[in-house]
């Protein structure tokens, strides 16, 4: 349903009035650019979830921004029902844009807090035509209903409701124009276990009745692992890792995969010594030779330093980027 | 265990908020013992009283907050009441505290060597090179490379993990017999976490250091604590050692809780779900808190529980304990 192909994304931080002055000056002053995706591949079918997984500064929020539409690649191209999402022109690419919606984390932060919760709501459908003025009103309680909000609260402002409901807010909001494909980026960090829980169902029965397709970013193994169909691992802007659920959570194949899954906390582990990856994430500013990974891995050869692992399929529908796997 | 033998001992602790609205009753009637070398999880929700708790233990509860009622005895000594002299000499050297944000507790402007030597003399009279040579063991035992080095640096030249690394050794300095940790690992990576849990873990075992690790976080504490204690609005619902809880919860808050936790038994399914939210503490309603998000609720629990031990080493606030093992 959506492919990205080769989808790298880099930014570009150009020297400052003072380092410029530096530079005249004779000092060593160069731009600085983050590789935040370096040639990601990822499809999601339709009626699936996927779920992104890595740490901070891995690039999977930055590909849910450009799959949304909200950011352009640098290099690569993103498919929508296989068209080139560039090529579109007017109405198709407006028909598109509308086709993908985010959730976004920060229930506070994405919510307009001087809008009252009907118009967030309510707003962009009356604006693309998809429902008319006189049935707007109607329009508004059904969504609200949907996502589990009561329309008696529709005139209230967001800062009158619970971090949980703010998020069903911001559900109701991508929901309003029917959308085909959500991207959640880390849209249950911020709650709270029991509320987290209720919001977790919310999108798995919306996805049975609504027929939706996620993509589902997050950090937290355990939410991926329970929601999602296909898992995706990424690190430093690299595809390091990509299953099928089961498969990838009974026996991962990438030493970082490895890592994460042996240091995530778990209900029914109750392990009681940790045995920590070594070394810190290193910065995206200037990311490790060869494997990005091989600074921490236990299994790092010289091959790794030097040269970047392909992503290769290991099993049917199962994919990794390890030299390791070469033999 | 006897009190007197613990190193922390907390009886019926209250601690009120008033404020213009209301009486805010943040902990309300909170009882519990950590051992030498215990770990004792504090785990709840927000707004559950989890860190004020903690915050009245160290003695940092600001008016319009206020220790009204019951007792702390640190070492068979009462901190309730202490005048504030007494209170500095301990805070920081035999209590110390660890907090969500490092950067809470360091000082942007100064080296680390400046904070760290700082808190050092504050409570023992050494040299300055002591004070500095015990700075350097205590970044070189929370796992910090050439801490010589790292002693010049500014809090800002450390990534997220190095600088909570760099408060826990802050914690250390003066061989506190208790730390209390206020969600130290919320905001840090899945592989930076397990570093850190790896290192409090180590120093509880090595030291004897007792340690109260807040979290909200269930799997965080299963593979970490000896006990925990589930608290919700404001009272402590259920005690008792980390395994049997997570076998055999009683109270159906720790049910519904340890039922909301994604986990691989999940995939796909939904989620046990506590319906409705945390009450408000203000004002609230007498009897138990619970009750109007209980599945078990009937006319008595309008009468607020006392504690019962239904079964050995397990204290619980309930009418109807779910005695049964969990389905």
């Amino acid at each position: 349903m959506i492919e990205a192909r080769g989808v790298s994304k880099r930014f570009v931080k150009k020297p400052d009035l003072a380092a410029r002055l530096a530079g005249r000056l004779g000092a060593d002053v160069r731009e600085e650019t983050v590789h935040a995706l370096d040639g990601v591949t990822i499809a999601v079918e339709r009626g699936e979830v996927v779920g992104l997984v890595g740490e901070s500064g891995c690039g999977k929020s930055t590909f849910g921004r450009i799959v949304a539409g909200i950011m352009e690649p640098t290099e690569g191209t993103v498919f929508y029902r296989g068209q080139d999402l560039k090529t579109l022109q007017g109405g198709e690419a407006r028909e598109a844009a509308l086709q993908v919606q985010m959730i976004f984390q920060d229930p506070f932060a994405s919510l307009n807090p001087r809008m009252r919760v009907e118009d967030i709501v309510g707003e962009a459908p009356l604006l693309h035509g998809i429902v008319a003025r006189n049935e707007r009103q109607d329009y508004i309680d059904a969504t609200m209903r949907r996502v589990g909000l009561d329309p008696a609260f529709k005139r209230r402002y967001p800062h009158q409701f619970s971090g949980g409901q703010r998020q069903r807010i911001g559900i109701a909001r991508a929901l309003a124009v029917k959308p085909e494909f959500l991207v959640c980026d880390e849209a249950v960090a911020a709650l709270d276990v029991s509320i987290q829980a209720q919001v977790l169902n919310l999108f798995m029965d919306l996805r049975r009745d609504l027929d939706l397709t996620y993509l589902f970013i997050s950090h937290d193994l355990s939410v991926v692992e329970h929601i999602s169909d296909r898992v995706v691992i990424m690190y430093l802007g690299r595809v390091v890792e990509s299953a099928p659920a089961g498969p990838l959570f009974d026996g991962p194949n990438h030493p970082y995969t490895k890592a994460l899954l042996a240091g995530a906390p778990t209900l029914d582990a109750r392990r009681r010594i940790y045995e920590p990856v070594k070394g810190e994430i290193p910065s995206p500013l200037d990311p490790p030779s060869g494997c990005h990974f091989h600074p921490r891995c236990p299994h790092a050869m010289k091959r790794c330093r030097e040269e970047a692992p392909a992503l290769k399929e290991i099993a049917p529908g199962r994919h990794s980027a390890c030299h390791l796997n070469d033999g | 265990m006897a009190p007197t033998h613990a190193t922390l001992a907390v009886e019926g602790l209250k601690t009120h908020f008033f404020t213009k609205a209301g009486v805010v009753k943040a902990v309300d009637g909170v009882s519990f013992e950590v051992g030498r070398g215990e770990i004792m999880g504090l785990v709840g929700e927000s707004g559950s009283g989890k860190t004020v708790t903690g915050f009245s233990i160290i003695g940092l509860v600001d008016p319009p907050g206020r220790v009204v009622e019951g007792s702390i005895l640190h070492n068979g000594e009462n901190l309730v009441g202490l005048d504030g002299e007494r209170m500095r000499n301990l805070r920081g050297n035999r209590i110390a505290m660890i907090f969500q944000d490092p950067m809470m507790t360091l000082n942007p402007v100064l080296r680390i060597e400046t904070q760290m030597v700082e808190a050092v003399l504050a409570h023992s009279a050494v040299s300055k090179e002591d004070a500095r040579t015990m700075a350097r063991d205590a970044l070189g035992q929370v796992g910090i490379a050439s801490p010589d080095e790292r002693l010049r640096a500014y809090p800002h030249q450390f990534s997220g993990g190095m600088r909570q690394r760099v408060a826990i050794a802050i914690a250390l300095l003066n061989k506190p017999d208790l730390i209390i940790a206020d969600e130290p690992t919320t905001a840090l990576d899945v592989t930076i976490q397990g570093q850190i849990l790896y290192e409090a873990q180590k120093l509880c075992r090595e030291t004897g250091t007792a340690m109260i690790w807040i979290t909200h976080d269930l799997a965080v504490v299963a593979g970490l604590a000896d006990r925990i204690c589930v608290m919700y609005a404001g009272r402590i619902v259920e005690r008792g050692a980390i395994g049997d809880i997570l076998e055999r919860p009683a109270h159906p808050y720790t049910r519904g809780l340890i039922g909301s936790v994604p986990s691989r038994n999940t995939r796909g399914g939904r989620l046990f779900q506590i319906p409705g939210m945390t009450p408000s503490l203000l004002n609230l309603a007498p009897g138990c808190a619970f009750r109007e998000r209980c599945p078990a609720a009937d006319g008595a629990c309008a009468v607020e529980p006392e504690p019962s031990h239904p079964l050995p080493g397990r204290e619980l606030r309930c009418h109807h304990p779910q005695l049964e093992a969990a389905p």
